[in-house]
């Protein structure tokens, strides 16, 4: 169904998706200077640019949160307390989607995700109302400080199928976090365990905080402290880390909401653009060149990180 | 010498080897954690249709909305302190005195998303005092506790 798209495609994939990302962008910066533009255009805008992002996230690996909040906050007029509102319903809605398939394959590990999900989960609460109580400004260097450092950790981040775990500590041992799955491509089921508990949990504060401040869904960090630094097998981190967004980002969530920070015209568009760009992206995993797409993901953080930071900094609005 | 049509019919066709694929190992998934994942997935689509419909009753003006949405772009560039001020609109459930508008009926859709994981937690519950897991009955407790707190719309940010 999706073999017209991917012929349209044709020789380079990355960079139809970049061009189409780019030529998004450039008529959003284009209409966000002109007050003559009709309203109906930017929740029209909204949809078309999730969607492509939404294909982009799942084609380069990442979640539509870390992508979500510093492209459409730095290019289109809303203001960020709306873009993070509507950036944690992107976030959530995809984690309750997905979070079924993990729980079932248990690839999402309930003993490993619920004291983390308890920390993170709490702090994003704090994030949700500093971030809420700064000044834009404020938040929107942050942010944009924030997101080159995702970038630059998206370059020299080389998780571990399946990394050596050292002796489980004591409070890992006391919460038996542990499991097992089935690891089709070798066939085998794979018994695991974790270390380096309470290191892990401290880093989850600052991830609840970050995740409940920005809007964004966390899931870059996640992924690399259960896997590089506690030791979870690779597929359990990811699959971990996505159930665990749809807890974090609940409780985040619902400080927006109470906050009147979401506004449905911004975030209704955007999830239903994401959810269907994740669908196409999904179709079109088998033929894009994961290297190359990594790259676009890199470069759009650099890009949309660098904007926020100088839009806050006051350089470039 | 063949044989007549209807004795080949009668006979019958010769057995092929037949592979079975190998069995794919179970892992054991804890039957709590099945009904969670089934919660999720039927309430997130239902969530989701939810969000599209009331979406589109509200820009097509098939009811009256609070805020006309050719309104908003005088107010979406605002923080949202200073639109809920501006604009009258109520923060916390307040909102479900407004369902007569078609922009708050799209809360309905938001918040069932995020009432999904208190469900699951409250299906969590008698699953693991059950079994007696102090430790994780505690987590699972305090965890429901952060989320009826963020949900309630109790805790506020000071001084709009």
């Amino acid at each position: 169904m999706f073999d017209w798209l991917a012929a349209i495609a044709g020789g380079g994939l990355a960079a139809k998706a970049t061009a189409a990302v780019t030529t998004t962008g450039v008529a959003v910066s284009n209409a966000a200077g002109n007050t003559a533009i009709p309203w109906w255009v930017w929740p029209l805008l909204l949809f078309v640019t999730t969607f492509v992002l939404g294909i982009v996230a799942v084609l380069g690996g990442v979640g539509g949160g870390v992508l979500f909040v510093p492209i459409v906050g730095s290019f289109f007029p809303f203001n960020l307390d709306f873009v993070r509102g509507a950036g944690l319903l992107v976030a959530l809605a995809g984690a309750l989607a997905a979070g079924p398939g993990l729980l079932k394959l248990n690839l999402a590990n309930l003993r490993l995700a619920l004291p983390v999900a308890l920390i993170a989960s709490t702090f994003s609460v704090v994030g949700a109302f500093i971030g809420l109580a700064l000044p834009n400004n404020v938040v929107q260097a942050a942010l944009g400080l924030t997101i080159v450092l995702i970038a630059i950790l998206f370059v020299i981040s080389k998780n571990t199928e399946f990394p050596q775990v050292g002796n489980s500590d004591r409070l890992a041992r006391f919460l038996n976090l542990g499991g097992t799955y089935y690891e089709h491509s070798s066939g085998k089921t794979v018994n695991w365990s974790v270390w380096r508990t309470p290191q892990g949990l401290l880093l989850f504060i600052a991830i609840g905080i970050m995740a409940g401040m920005f809007g964004l869904g966390a899931g870059w960090a996640n992924v690399p402290v259960l896997n590089l630094l506690m030791g979870a097998p690779l597929k359990v981190a990811v699959g971990t880390s996505k159930f665990l967004l749809s807890i974090t980002d609940t409780s985040a969530a619902w400080v927006y909401l109470n906050q009147g920070a979401v506004l449905p015209i911004i975030a209704v568009p955007s999830v239903v653009g994401i959810m269907l760009g994740s669908f196409v992206g999904v179709r079109l995993l088998a033929k894009a060149k994961p290297k190359a797409v990594k790259y676009l993901v890199i470069i759009l953080l650099l890009a949309s990180g660098l904007r926020s930071l100088l839009k806050g900094l006051g350089i470039w609005n | 010498m063949a044989k007549p049509q209807a004795e080949m019919l009668k006979s019958p066709a010769p057995k092929e080897a037949v592979v079975k694929a190998p069995a794919v190992p179970k892992v054991e998934v804890a039957p709590e954690q099945l009904v969670y994942a089934n919660v999720l997935l039927y309430g997130s689509w239902l969530g989701i249709a939810l969000l599209l419909l009331t979406n589109v009753i509200y820009l097509t003006g098939l009811v009256r909305p609070y805020i006309e949405p050719s309104m908003l772009p005088q107010y979406w560039g605002m923080k949202a302190s200073e639109f809920v001020q501006v604009a009258h609109i109520p923060t916390g459930w307040g909102w479900i005195s407004m369902l007569g508008y078609s922009d708050f009926l799209n809360f309905i859709g938001m918040a069932l998303l995020g009432a999904l994981t208190i469900i699951g937690y409250l299906i969590l519950l008698p699953a693991y005092l059950s079994k007696k897991d102090m430790p994780y009955t505690f987590i699972v407790l305090t965890e429901i506790v952060v989320l009826v707190l963020a949900a309630s719309g109790i805790l506020a940010v000071g001084g709009h």
